[in-house]
């Protein structure tokens, strides 16, 4: 019997060996498929063959002729209407402005819904989920006609602006923004807005001066995520803006799949890296937090 | 126990001198600045923002002046710019799917009518002049004329007023033999010969049109300039049009006015046309087939596309679930990568990669099997090129979210199983699946319904292609109704922007992702939970 035993444990042990050796070389395929893409996009800008056609792993000819194409410090290299940083500066203003001003008015939103009680609330509330039913980017031919017209009554808020796609950025964002501020703020004891409220606070003082600064964490998450989701947006950029001067990253990288993309695949590698590397230091260094916002409800945009 | 609940709340606490002050300021602020936005709306003729903008306006009054509406100045922004940017829109798509707005179709009845009635002609006999033309130095020009038949002078610009002026008048030189100044202040006469050689002097109208009594004045030959005639009488009363030159009558004809004999007057405006967007769709099989191929496709796209991500994530997340096992952190931080990248960006590079011709995918698969499929332009390898891409984008988050929720199953079911002789598979097929899916069910279905309306996947890496032939429209194989109702509105490729179309499917879009959403709304008892926390 003893001797069973200790087989069946050796046994165990060795298939267990042999278990974890064959699931490394699965992870092992597994990494390949997800960084491929990845490390192809890195030699690409390196390559200074600037060819989609040639360009190998290691590249050939490696350097950073592409960076500077990009930044057309290349007097041989013209393509269309390079305004790389313009482009990024846009994508960083309009992500900014949009999610700070999206974040703040909802916030204020959500305190009533979770801490007043008024006649219509629930209702409210039910209305907003049910909107939610219908993401905007569905009504984009009427977003598009209402911006247009915008721009005709007053030109600073219409089509080709930034204000009018920060606009539409934040009227998108309102309905599941109430609902996540709202229940954040709804996991905040109430004893704290009574303890408050026994000393005379107003409403407003206890929203500002109590529960403002439990909520700065979260509130620093669902800002950095929704920055990503609003810098990493394509369509309503694309519809909104037709000025080059005025494109998002986003809008500005695709306009090099236009014509020749094979020729200018290195060049538009350089800008596709030097836009994504802020993106996934971010993530790396939130990715707990960012795991907690997901299983909270958010799917990435 | 929320705060209003109290006795004293905060109405009863006397709002401070302070803030009195800055909502009265606030308020005066925004109703001067709306009202001032609602007046340019409503004189520009558009009517629909105006009327918007005044709820608006109404709504911010109550509130902000009632103590009853306190809760709702929390809220007051958030609701408005609801109302305006989701609101609003969902209902101008509903009235939009009724039109034919769209190319020859933009403007509105009111819009077309203003530029029709600016139209004009030169009639063959009617009030003329002699004249005399000046030009300034940045080629603004001048007519001096004179009346033929009373002898009166005057000096004609574009787009002003033309005015009784004498010579010697302030700006205005001596007269010469014939009567006509020798100069005009910041102008230089043109001599008959010049200015008969001209070739846009008959071109240019002198004087402001569209109000009573005035109108324009053209050159019609080099000794007689003719006082131009409006060239349409709209008659509100029989919505007709009729052209005082030729005499012939024009009809409202679905947005555009056309006689009895086939003619139109542009521009064309929108008009209501029913429901010729929805009936098209089962008269005109070209646009019928191309639509109803792009429907299958827009159910069977997400459907793989999750299962294949959640098998692919489960798959991980069950692999390396292990505390112990070597690697591990690294091993899913390096699997996330796919996550943290902008999908913009990686949908460009996924489209390099996959390039028929130079794309490294198939240069691999050239000198190794010695073939490789044309993933742009045939259609199912165009389907399977966009599963694949999904499926890279896709399994990261399907790995996430199960792994968080493998964490909460209980260890101690596992080992009632083993004890009852259950092997691996069963013990995933009864115990890990059925609670993942709970757990994780309502995040497969926002993940269905978002890859259902996943543009920038389609749009990005094929453009919805390759083309359907046949079809009346640009519709696509790989092509899901958000990305075909972009191509109808944004991008004809010459054959006319048709938002009218494109509305009625987004109004089709709306019904089904509507019913999803609810669904999952129900899946996870949201909507109950509402009624309950109040």
């Amino acid at each position: 019997m003893p001797d069973n035993t200790v087989i069946k444990k050796s046994s165990i042990k060795k298939s267990r060996r042999w278990s974890v050796a064959i699931r490394l070389i699965v992870a092992l395929l597994l990494i390949a498929f997800a960084i491929f893409p990845v490390l192809w996009m890195i030699s690409a800008s390196f390559d200074n063959s600037n060819s989609l056609a040639t360009q190998s792993l290691i590249p050939a000819n490696a350097g950073i002729a592409n960076y500077k194409r990009l930044f057309n410090k290349d007097p041989n290299f013209s393509f269309g209407e390079i305004k790389y940083w313009q482009w990024l500066l846009n994508s960083i203003k309009v992500s900014g402005i949009s999610t700070i001003l999206s974040l703040s008015i909802t916030t204020m939103a959500a305190f009533a819904f979770s801490r007043l009680r008024f006649k219509g609330r629930v209702s409210i509330l039910k209305s907003i989920l049910l909107i939610q039913a219908f993401p905007n980017l569905l009504s984009l031919v009427a977003t598009f006609a209402l911006v247009s017209n915008f721009g005709n009554i007053v030109s600073a808020i219409g089509l080709n602006t930034h204000a009018g796609l920060i606009m539409v950025y934040m009227g998108g964002s309102m309905g599941m923004n109430i609902w996540l501020m709202k229940g954040y703020l709804d996991t905040i004891p109430r004893a704290i807005d009574e303890s408050g409220m026994l000393d005379g606070a107003s409403p407003f003082e206890i929203f500002w001066h109590l529960l403002l600064p439990l909520l700065r964490p979260i509130l620093f998450v669902v800002s950095i995520l929704s920055f990503i989701g609003t810098y990493g947006d394509f369509l309503l950029a694309r519809v909104l803006l037709n000025d080059s001067s005025k494109y998002t990253l986003m809008v500005g990288l695709q306009i090099f799949t236009a014509g020749q993309f094979d020729k200018k695949w290195g060049v538009f590698a350089a800008g596709a890296l030097i836009g994504a590397v802020p993106i996934m230091l971010i993530y790396f260094f939130l990715q707990d937090q960012i795991v907690g916002g997901l299983t909270a409800g958010s799917v990435k945009g | 126990m929320a705060l209003a609940d109290k006795p004293k709340d905060a109405h009863s606490i006397a709002e401070s001198q302070l803030s009195k002050i800055i909502r009265v300021v606030f308020m005066i602020a925004f109703n001067a600045g709306a009202l001032w936005f609602i007046y340019q709306a409503y004189s520009k003729g558009f009517y629909q923002i105006a009327i918007l903008l005044g709820i608006i306006v109404v709504f911010f009054d109550v509130i902000f002046s009632l103590k009853k509406g306190y809760p709702f100045r929390w809220m007051a922004f958030g609701l408005a710019f609801m109302l305006v940017f989701v609101i609003y829109p969902i209902f101008f798509t509903l009235y939009i799917d009724f039109t034919n707005y769209g190319d020859g179709h933009l403007l509105t009845k009111e819009q077309a009518l203003v530029q029709i009635e600016n139209a004009t002609y030169l009639p063959a006999t009617g009030k003329s002049y002699d004249w005399t033309a000046f030009k300034s130095d940045n080629g603004e020009y001048a007519l001096w004329l004179t009346d033929r038949s009373t002898g009166e002078t005057f000096l004609a610009k574009p787009d002003e007023e033309i005015q009784a002026t004498k010579p010697g008048d302030p700006g205005v030189g001596e007269a010469d033999a014939k009567g006509v100044p020798q100069s005009i202040e910041g102008y230089t006469r043109l001599n008959t010969l010049l200015a008969a050689a001209d070739k846009q002097l008959p071109n240019i109208k002198f004087g402001l049109a569209g109000e009573e009594g005035l109108s324009t004045v053209q050159v019609r030959s080099p000794n007689e300039a003719a006082e131009l005639q409006i060239r349409y009488l709209y008659d509100k009363e029989a919505d007709t049009l009729t052209d005082q030159e030729t005499g012939r009558v024009y009809y409202d004809k679905e947005g555009i006015f056309t006689s009895t004999d086939g003619r139109t007057v542009q521009p064309g405006f929108r008009a209501n046309i029913g429901w010729k967007n929805f009936i098209n769709f089962f008269t005109s099989p070209a646009l019928r087939g191309p639509i109803v191929r792009i429907l299958i496709w827009n159910f069977i796209f997400p459907l793989i596309s999750v299962v294949s991500t959640f098998a692919l994530g489960v798959s991980i997340a069950i692999m390396y679930n292990e505390k112990d096992f070597p690697l591990k952190k690294l091993i899913r931080t390096l699997l996330l990568i796919p996550y943290t990248i902008p999908s913009v960006i990686t949908i460009l590079i996924w489209r390099g990669m996959l390039n028929s011709e130079f794309g490294v995918i198939n240069r691999i698969l050239n000198a190794v099997i010695g073939t490789a499929p044309r993933w742009t332009t045939e259609p199912i390898w165009a389907q399977i090129a966009v599963l694949i891409v999904n499926l890279w984008l896709g399994f990261p988050y399907m790995m996430l979210i199960t792994s968080g929720a493998l964490q909460s199953i209980p260890t101690d079911m596992y080992e009632a199983a083993t004890i009852d002789g259950a092997n691996s598979w069963q013990k995933f097929r009864s115990i890990t699946l059925p609670l993942l899916l709970v757990a994780v069910g309502p995040l497969l279905i926002a993940s269905y319904v978002f890859n259902f309306n996943n543009f920038g996947l389609i749009y990005l890496f094929i453009g919805g292609g390759p083309a359907i032939v046949g079809a009346s429209t640009q519709a696509g194989h790989t092509d899901i109704l958000i990305s075909y109702i972009y191509k109808l509105a944004f991008e004809s490729g010459g054959r006319g922007v048709q938002y009218g179309l494109a509305s009625a499917i987004s109004v089709v879009l709306f019904i089904l992702v509507g019913a999803m959403t609810l669904f999952q709304y129900r899946f996870t008892n949201m909507w109950e939970e509402v009624s309950e926390n109040a």
